[in-house]
């Protein structure tokens, strides 16, 4: 195989890590709601730690991407 | 590579000189002076930051647009993160906290609402926050100032934010580096997570770009290819509303931002009150 075509398909390969952060978010954002369908009053005062949790989620699946990107362009 | 592509989402993040400055070494270093793209979408930046200070310094009883602007932005770092995160013991570190998350909200909004002078394939404005040398200086700027204030505060019983208390001691040889690892990756991430959300963004919006306009050629040129028409106008309904999640990403990320400096702040201040 030649190197240039094992670099995209390995820069492909590397963005599966957002699978685990996708999932992440889902729970996460999931779980919000149906706490905050159970109890509306308090789910105001939780929306900080909900964005603080994405956040912290959402950087699982940026470092996939920034290994992609480092596959694609740096390597 | 031999030919260049007709699509290329990434040429909107090349830095290019706009006026050349002096160039000189400085301790084996070559500087160069030069005014970039980069850097005059930060003087911008700067310029704007001034003005608005200036329009809003003079606190009135009765607010004007600008006033009621800034103590909108002002409650979001007072009342909803420093406030219910560190307490009361966090309100001196207010003023950076709160410039920090004016100035990448302003580099981030910048970055998406003046995108439209780019249309043209003008390059006149440029996301500051797409570049990972501008985030990881904000991130090292903050991590560090932080962790040195710990020092300052607690001297050398700071370093005990290594070892979690009530563990046992046989099980501290595995802990302590863990929880060394995680602490100094704090501004690896910082400035990952910044850069990644705004580059990523970018590079999506580009793409659907160069549908609208490829795909709109293929369909001008007759025949059966006119239904390519149907996707380019659907591209372009993709950029309008993918303009308005980046302008909810721009924000949502200078909040994260300044949120999770908030945190990291609460360890120091709050050293040894919490776990």
């Amino acid at each position: 195989m030649e190197a240039e075509a094992a670099k995209l398909i390995g820069a492909g390969l590397a963005t599966a890590g957002m699978i685990g952060a996708g999932i992440g978010l889902g729970v996460l954002f999931g779980n919000y709601l149906q706490a905050a369908i159970r109890n509306p009053a308090a789910a105001a005062s939780q929306q900080t730690m909900l964005f603080l949790g994405m956040a912290l989620t959402e950087t699982m699946g940026l470092f996939s991407f920034v290994v992609s990107l480092i596959i694609l362009f740096a390597a | 590579m031999a030919e260049q592509p007709a699509i290329d989402p990434m040429h909107q993040f090349m830095i290019h000189k706009i006026v050349q400055g002096p160039v000189f070494q400085l301790g084996g270093l070559t500087v160069d002076m030069s005014i970039t793209n980069s850097v005059a979408s930060m003087l911008a930046a700067a310029v704007m930051l001034v003005v608005f200070f200036a329009l809003t310094a003079r606190g009135e009883v009765v607010p004007n647009r600008a006033q009621a602007l800034v103590e909108a932005l002002y409650n979001i770092v007072d009342r909803v993160l420093v406030t219910p995160i560190i307490g009361h013991g966090g309100r001196a570190y207010i003023p950076y906290l709160f410039t920090l998350f004016m100035v990448i909200l302003t580099l981030n909004l910048m970055g998406v609402v003046l995108a439209v002078g780019n249309v043209a394939g003008l390059s006149l404005t440029f996301t500051v926050t797409s570049q990972l040398a501008i985030t990881a200086t904000l991130a090292v700027l903050t991590f560090f100032s932080v962790f040195i204030l710990g020092f300052i505060k607690h001297g050398p019983k700071f370093l005990t934010l290594f070892a979690p208390s009530g563990m046992p001691p046989a099980l501290l040889i595995f802990m302590v580096p863990i929880e060394m690892i995680s602490y100094f990756v704090r501004p690896l991430t910082l400035a990952m997570r910044l850069f990644g959300n705004m580059l990523g963004g970018h590079v999506v919006m580009s793409l659907f770009g160069s549908f609208v306009v490829a795909l709109g050629l293929v369909a001008l040129s007759g025949g059966v290819a006119t239904l390519a028409f149907l996707p380019s106008v659907l591209s372009f309904g993709m950029i309008v509303a993918l303009t308005g999640l980046e302008l909810v990403v721009a924000v949502l990320q200078a909040f994260v931002f300044t949120a999770l400096a908030t945190v990291y702040l609460n360890e120091v201040v709050n050293f040894g009150h919490g776990h």
